[in-house]
């Protein structure tokens, strides 16, 4: 076991002097990390769902198959060494590689795969429509997914774009965990839900030594993994405040600041002991207007709230590290992404749509917001941006559970939220944001676009159909289609994307945000 | 001299009538609340505050709501006295017009609150019995609440803004008012001039409204400037933790909060509201202590 | 003596039907939150299946008062539920949250008697000197500052200007979970494993918010302190004192002071169950991870178990606290006995 003693030893080994308690920096083979973790629920890969949980399970468990980090358009096999698929669509075969262990020596096989697959399916916590959207279910799961000689072999209910499944199991759902370990801890049924959501089972380069809620979570190294981290030990500690992480980080109490915002990034720019690094993340900002009320529902009118935004100078002046301009409902980094920004300030064109909407003196509206930064102040600068066309908006803030609670039963006028893709194919994005065949009082499917109570016949006819799109070229052309007609039309006005930006201490390397939160890799952070 | 003359009838021994001893009698407290300098001190500088909430229209040099989004953060100068804040508003228009909202909510409170912890506390202790043990028993379980997280969880049951906090406030603040008006109903109700009153056929919601009620009045003063200040810090600290009053409203509290990333380095944005709820509680605090010596000299 | 068994049965009766109460208010706050309970477990994105599901297994399609007898139920066996936020048992978080409070709390309690009680006993003895003005504004100026801006302005000037104090939470990364939990007090601990570079890393967290913290106390105590004493100091077997020619110092601290120890006691009691609850602001700020954050991040995520657990505890101390003081000055005073 890992003690004080040995870590202090080992910085006291290079200084060549006893460490001042109060102030030591960290030993080298301990990376701290400081971010906001009180997200997590559960680290259960086929439970968490959360953006900390699944940055974590990446690092914890390994999946069949992973996007690649340099060109996330493409997938790669991560405990895979290939996989073929049947020309029908309906079959997935997969030959998993020799290499992988768990933490606890046992090498990876294929009923760990079929076990971890069957378990999401079975458990069907939140994430697990991921995998049963495929038409899966508790009874005939087992039938379906199976070991084929040690082979993973997966058979469809019904045909999908192959491209779709690849991307929903490369998802920290498809997480493998080891079947012995999770069930010597099972109890009453939960095929080891509850030991897992606070310890680990898997073959990533880290393991879950603890995870205390909202105030930190350590990991080990696997020893026994085939990606050597170069950490030893990696803590991740909730510090909820930004700039109380950037202190941390001038003091070296921590080696990554996570959640550095513009005026903490502001405030180290040019030095040459930070480096930040960015990566555009699968995260929208948009503004969403509940077709309820009578207003919102002219079309005219969302598309002039559209021309209303000032999303340049919001961007620049608000978010200019951490967010970009972002106007499709697919951010850069998904594949079939349309990155034009047909919509910029234009009072004159607002007002005239407004007009046409027979509502030339405005009317008034509530606007929903996360009361923390930066939504505060970006819900503050759409408020003045509509006033400026004659639409009096009151803000209500609340906590970001309590503003997902009133939207979900469609209580909202307008509401400022942020949604990040489930998993890295377009259809999660467009599903959520089109898709709407049912917009009575329960449906099976609660999507934002029934949240906002708004129904588009064409828009949900493409969703359904593209999903089951063999060719992935055709898929990819049809999802750009399906943008512009939702600029066009849609209720929601996406304004900004994302963009994570991770700050490394002195003599810290090698550390890259990934896309979605699962693609963030701990095992290349480098302390010298 | 006109105000010889009135000085001459407020302080004269020999009263005509009782309107002029009631002054007069008013007037000694005063001429003896003068000479507390700390007492003053607190009362002008309220005096001070009220008037430039009153005059927030005049004074402020620009639109508290006003964005300049290129000009955020913004150090002092001549254009901004006290510089800009997070989405470029003027930081000292935003002062002045939050103290509107403060006073307006250290004065709901009080409304509602005196009253109410008055009529409790004045029911319990003339009734005694049952009516007593059951409103003490209420009133015990609300002071055994944590003051502050009582606030939290009531305004985060309703919705967080002005008129939840007041409310919350109100809630865990009546109970001292109750206890005390109950202790002082209680040495009044067996005195004889209770009995007296009650001999020439008073009803009792009569002696309560009309004989008892009043006396529990100065030391109900005193309480209520005491508790003011705990009134505006517990404002300013729901405001704080985003369940006070809302964005873009300028409330100090709020103010700080959404603030408080900068103050390692434009350090003046969260510290001049700061400075402000300090300034309006420690007034309230030496009038409230003037005021204690004045009228309740037993307890000082 | 009869006064005291007497309040001791009252208490029996009235402390329980007191956390009824308490219990009852939480409950029916969290119950009318406008955040669905379930969301806090299962996040937005859940099937709704998988919602109405868990619904049916927190038994939130019940009647309330059904609900709330459940709860009760629960309670009287010792089981508070799960934590949805840590997916602990309740009381298993209290027993780990509380303890950091307690040690907060107490330092604080210890600065402020250690200065408050000294300062009160010279203002009361130059009544009306120039100490006892500053004595006064001092008292004064301790109860106006809001918490947080304290907290705050700390941090900048001592942890980010000046280096002299550590950052936020308890303990440097290094010293985290170093030392085996038996008191859960990291200083205590830390003394009992003879870590004492642990326990300097303790210490040195633990100084700055409980200094906070203290200074509202301060002001509350050297003002209690202080009426006492100009009471005490007026009576009879002071002036007899005087008359015997006893030192000024002795008069003081051996007569007068002896004199007021026992309604101090109340007051001390009544302070230390409102810096248990003055610790929610002040833990916020400095990261400390104690009951009083707790509270307040289950309240946010409508974690109502979490919650009420947390509230039962604190009420329970604010009464036991209160009840502990009147029994003290009922057992030693002599005008109550």
């Amino acid at each position: 076991m890992l003690t004080r003693r040995t870590l202090l030893a080992t910085t006291a080994a290079i200084a060549a002097a006893p460490v001042n308690a109060g102030f030591a920096a960290t030993p080298k083979d301990v990376v701290v990390m400081a971010k906001q973790i009180d997200d997590i629920i559960s680290l259960d890969p086929q439970e968490s769902f959360e953006f900390s949980g699944n940055e974590i399970g990446g690092n914890v468990y390994q999946r069949l198959v992973r996007p690649e980090v340099a060109n996330p358009d493409k997938l790669a096999g991560d405990l895979a060494q290939k996989w073929d698929i049947s020309p029908d669509g309906l079959t997935f075969t997969f030959t998993l590689k020799t290499g992988p262990k768990f933490a606890s020596g046992a090498p990876v096989t294929a009923d760990d795969v079929v076990f971890s697959l069957q378990r999401a399916v079975i458990l069907n916590k939140t994430p697990g429509f991921i995998i049963t959207q495929f038409g899966y279910t508790k009874d005939n799961v087992e039938k379906l997914i199976r070991n084929e000689g040690g082979k993973v072999v997966m058979t469809l209910p019904e045909s999908q774009a192959p491209s779709f499944v690849l991307y929903c199991l490369s998802a920290n759902i498809g997480g493998v965990v080891e079947k012995k370990l999770a069930m010597a801890n099972a109890k009453d049924g939960d095929m080891g839900n509850g030991w897992l959501k606070t310890n680990s089972a898997g073959s990533g380069p880290f393991q879950v030594k603890s995870w205390k809620a909202s105030e930190a979570v350590s990991l080990e190294a696997n020893p026994n993994s085939t990606v050597k981290p170069h950490a030893k030990r990696l803590i991740i500690r909730h510090i909820p405040d930004p700039s109380a992480q950037l202190l941390s980080l001038e003091k070296g109490d921590i080696d990554i600041a996570r959640n550095l915002e513009t005026e903490q990034l502001k405030s180290i720019a040019g030095k040459k002991e930070f480096t930040p690094v960015a990566s555009a993340k699968a995260s929208s900002m948009y503004l969403a207007m509940n077709q309820t009320h009578p207003a919102l529902a002219k079309p005219e009118v969302r598309q002039a709230i559209k021309y209303a935004i000032d999303y340049a100078a919001i961007q620049k002046n608000i978010v200019p590290n951490t967010w970009l301009v972002s106007q499709a409902f697919l951010p850069k980094g998904l594949p079939a992404a349309l990155t034009d920004q047909p919509f910029e300030k234009t009072i004159g064109k607002a007002k005239t749509l407004l007009l046409q909407a027979g509502l030339p003196n405005g009317f008034e509206v509530t606007l929903d917001y996360i009361s923390t930064a930066p939504y505060a102040d970006i819900a503050q600068a759409v408020q003045a941006n509509l006033a400026a066309i004659g639409i009096k908006a009151t803000l209500l803030a609340g906590e970001q559970k309590q503003v997902i609670t009133k939207t979900r039963g469609r209580q909202h006028q307008l509401a400022l939220l942020v949604w990040g893709s489930d998993y890295f194919d377009p259809n999660s994005n467009a599903q959520a944001f089109c898709y709407n065949p049912d917009n009575g009082d329960s449906p099976k499917l609660k999507t934002l676009a029934w949240r906002s109570s708004w129904q588009d016949a064409e828009l949900t006819k493409m969703v359904a159909a593209n999903v089951k799109e063999l060719d992935t070229k055709k898929r990819i052309a049809v999802y750009e289609k399906m943008q512009q007609l939702h600029q066009d039309r849609s209720p929601f006005a996406f304004i900004l994307q994302q963009q994570e930006v991770a700050t490394m201490g002195k003599g810290v390397s090698g550390f890259k945000v990934g896309p979605m939160s699962d693609l963030t890799d701990y095992a290349p952070i480098l302390k010298t | 001299m006109v105000s010889g003359i009135t000085r001459d009838w407020l302080l004269s021994d020999s009263p005509a009538s009782r309107s002029q001893a009631a002054w007069g009698r008013r007037y000694r407290l005063w001429l003896q609340f003068r000479r507390h300098g700390l007492a003053m001190a607190g009362l002008c500088v309220i005096v001070f505050v009220v008037v430039v909430s009153a005059l927030a229209p005049v004074l402020a040099t620009q639109n508290p709501g006003a964005q300049d989004l290129a000009a955020r953060l913004a150090p002092p100068s001549a254009a901004h006295w006290l510089g800009t804040d997070e989405l470029g508003r003027d930081l000292f228009s935003r002062l002045v017009y939050g103290g509107r909202i403060t006073l307006g909510m250290v004065l709901a409170v009080v409304v509602l609150v005196a009253p109410f912890g008055l009529a409790v506390g004045c029911v319990a202790g003339y009734a005694g019995g049952i009516a007593d043990k059951v409103l003490m028993r209420v009133t015990d379980i609300f002071l055994a609440f944590p003051r502050l997280v009582l606030a939290l969880a009531f305004v985060a049951a309703m919705k967080p803004g002005v008129e939840s906090a007041v409310f919350a406030i109100a809630l865990t603040a009546w109970p001292p008012y109750a206890r005390l008006a109950r202790a002082e109903t209680l040495t009044f109700r067996n005195t004889d001039f209770v009995a007296a009153v009650r001999l020439t056929g008073a009803s009792a919601s009569r002696i309560v409204l009309r004989h008892i009620a009043p006396l529990c009045l100065s030391s109900l003063i005193v309480r209520v400037t005491l508790d003011m200040s705990s009134i505006v810090l517990t404002a300013a600290g729901l405001g704080f933790l985003g369940m006070g009053a809302q964005p873009p409203s300028p409330e100090w509290g709020a103010m700080i909060a959404s603030a408080r990333r900068f103050l390692l380095d434009e350090w003046w944005v969260p510290t001049i509201p700061g400075l402000a709820i300090f300034v309006v509680s420690l007034a309230f605090n030496l009038l409230g202590d003037g005021l204690r010596d004045v009228l309740d000299p037993k307890q000082s | 003596m009869r006064a005291s068994v007497r309040a001791l049965a009252g208490a029996v009766v009235t402390v329980p039907i007191t956390l009824l109460g308490l219990a009852l208010v939480t409950f029916l706050i969290g119950r009318v939150m406008p955040i669905d309970p379930v969301l806090a477990i299962l996040g937005d994105r859940a099937p709704e299946e998988v919602i109405a599901r868990t619904r049916i297994e927190m038994g939130l399609d019940r009647p309330l008062p059904i609900q709330f007898f459940r709860y009760i139920t629960q309670l009287m066996h010792g089981d508070l539920g799960n934590s949805v936020m840590t997916s602990h048992p309740v009381t298993e978080d209290i027993a780990h949250f509380f303890p950091a409070t307690i040690e907060l709390a107490t330092t604080a309690m210890l600065i402020a008697m250690l200065i408050g009680i000294p300062l009160g006993v010279f203002a009361a003895v130059r009544q009306g000197s120039r100490l006892d003005n500053v004595v006064r504004v001092f008292c004064l100026t301790g109860q106006s500052v809001p918490v947080f801006v304290l907290a705050m302005l700390s941090l900048l000037v001592f942890y980010a200007r000046l280096g002299w104090a550590p950052g936020t939470g308890r303990a440097d990364v290094v010293f985290q979970d170093m030392v085996p939990e038996n008191t859960g007090l990291l200083t205590v601990d830390s003394m009992i494993a003879g870590d004492w570079d642990s326990f300097r890393d303790a210490l040195a967290h633990l100084a700055q918010p409980a200094g906070v913290l203290a200074w509202f106390s301060i002001a509350y105590i050297a003002r209690m302190t202080r009426a006492f004493m100009l009471d005490a100091l007026s009576g009879e077997y002071i002036i007899t004192a005087r008359a015997k020619g006893l030192s000024a110092a002795r008069i003081i601290w051996r007569h007068a002071f002896g004199n007021i120890a026992v309604r101090l006691v109340t007051v001390l009691a009544l302070t230390y169950a409102g810096l248990l609850e003055g610790a929610v602001i002040t833990e916020t700020v400095f990261s400390w991870p104690g009951l009083g954050q707790y509270l307040t991040v289950s309240l946010l995520n409508a974690d109502m178990n979490a919650v009420l657990g947390a509230t039962l505890v604190v009420g329970l101390v604010y009464v036991v606290l209160n009840l502990l003081a009147d029994m003290i000055y009922r057992m030693l005073d002599p005008r109550v006995r």
